[in-house]
């Protein structure tokens, strides 16, 4: 099974039923698969923030969701995640492609890469590493620990796991 | 008319309905004149009530209002085409449009100037939207919510606000609350 299946079907394993996105190079691919799938409802949206509110909405509407998107969205959407994710107390499981690491080659994207960590550590937020294809493996167990503790929980998924650009 | 005023005309309406409430004095003066279970009150995250309420409407069948103002509008403008996009009956957004930062000072909004968003909602694909004065609000809101058609609302209010004390229920309490009202 190809991974961006893999990660999809995790997510439906999850009960997951409301996704949104914000495209990324390497996100393309269970981008198109989450769009395909009749057990997701796919909501694009324009900026990483307003994703949160409408991942907030839907949960709150009793259907799990989740968001996929860059790390430079770390930057962007921080006043959401303390004020409306956390300090509501919603799961929000963020699978997040983590530019800027080995392989990238456009420079600027290593300028967010090296904040990537240290924000999301100062926000608290768990976060994992998938830098392997094997890490894909612990996916269901981390949507199960986001939606025991009610809280994001920030999945970084680099260059050397999407197998380069 | 001032958004205060215009709340209280449309309480009878909206007090059996989802409403989700924009952060600030809005929230303060729904809070302040009928505090529901049924209102999710935004105590952050300026911008974001129109896609709370959004998400929210896609994924239940309950109608769901969403007191939004201009000013917040105008800084999660990127919702209007999501919305446009992504249209459910059950969904109604209700700008109160007041030309103006309510919360920090009553500065001024470009919607008060040359920017109309009632044309920028429709620009971005919203099919049914309703500019109206603050008078004609609780007609316009009842007509909306009878029919099965996603409607925005532009509510042209006077800048203006009641002055109301902070919310202090506890966020968890606030969503909690909401989702069993949601679900029952």
């Amino acid at each position: 099974m190809d991974i961006n299946t893999q990660i999809v079907n995790d997510l439906i394993g999850a009960k997951v039923g409301f996704v949104t996105t914000v495209p990324c190079k390497q996100l393309a691919g269970v981008i198109d698969v989450v769009e395909a799938h009749p057990d997701i409802l796919h909501v694009p949206s324009n900026k990483e923030d307003e994703g949160m509110g409408l991942c907030a909405g839907a949960w709150m509407g009793g259907t799990r969701s989740a968001i996929i998107m860059q790390n430079t969205a770390i930057g962007v959407t921080i006043n959401a995640l303390a004020t409306l994710i956390q300090y509501y107390r919603m799961p929000l499981p963020m699978l997040i492609s983590y530019r800027g690491e080995l392989g990238e080659p456009v420079a600027c994207q290593v300028e967010m890469a090296v904040h990537t960590k240290a924000l999301l550590a100062q926000l608290n937020i768990p976060t994992y590493h998938f830098h392997h294809e094997a890490d894909v493996g612990e996916l269901p167990r981390i949507l199960e620990y986001t939606y025991m503790c009610n809280k994001p929980v920030a999945v970084l998924m680099d260059a050397t796991f999407w197998k380069g650009y | 008319m001032i958004r205060y005023e215009m709340l209280q005309n449309i309480l009878p309406v909206i007090r059996d309905q989802l409403v989700v409430c924009n952060i600030g004095i809005p929230s303060q003066e729904l809070f302040a004149l009928d505090d529901q279970p049924s209102n999710f009150y935004m105590l952050g995250t300026m911008g974001l009530a129109s896609s709370i309420g959004l998400g929210l409407a896609l994924v239940q069948d309950k109608k769901v209002v969403v007191i939004d103002g201009d000013g917040s509008v105008l800084t999660n403008l990127g919702t209007l085409p999501t919305i446009g996009n992504n249209p459910r009956g059950n969904y109604v957004l209700l700008i109160v449009d007041n030309g103006s930062y309510g919360s920090t000072g009553d500065q001024p909004t470009y919607a008060g100037k040359k920017t109309s968003l009632a044309e920028v909602a429709r620009a971005c694909g919203c099919d049914r939207v309703v500019e109206c004065s603050a008078e004609d609000t609780r007609a316009a809101l009842e007509d909306a919510l009878a029919g099965d058609e996603m409607t925005v609302i532009v509510s042209k209010c006077e800048s203006g606000n009641k002055k109301m004390p902070v919310i202090t229920m506890d966020p968890v309490t606030i969503r909690d609350r909401f989702m069993k009202t949601v679900a029952g």
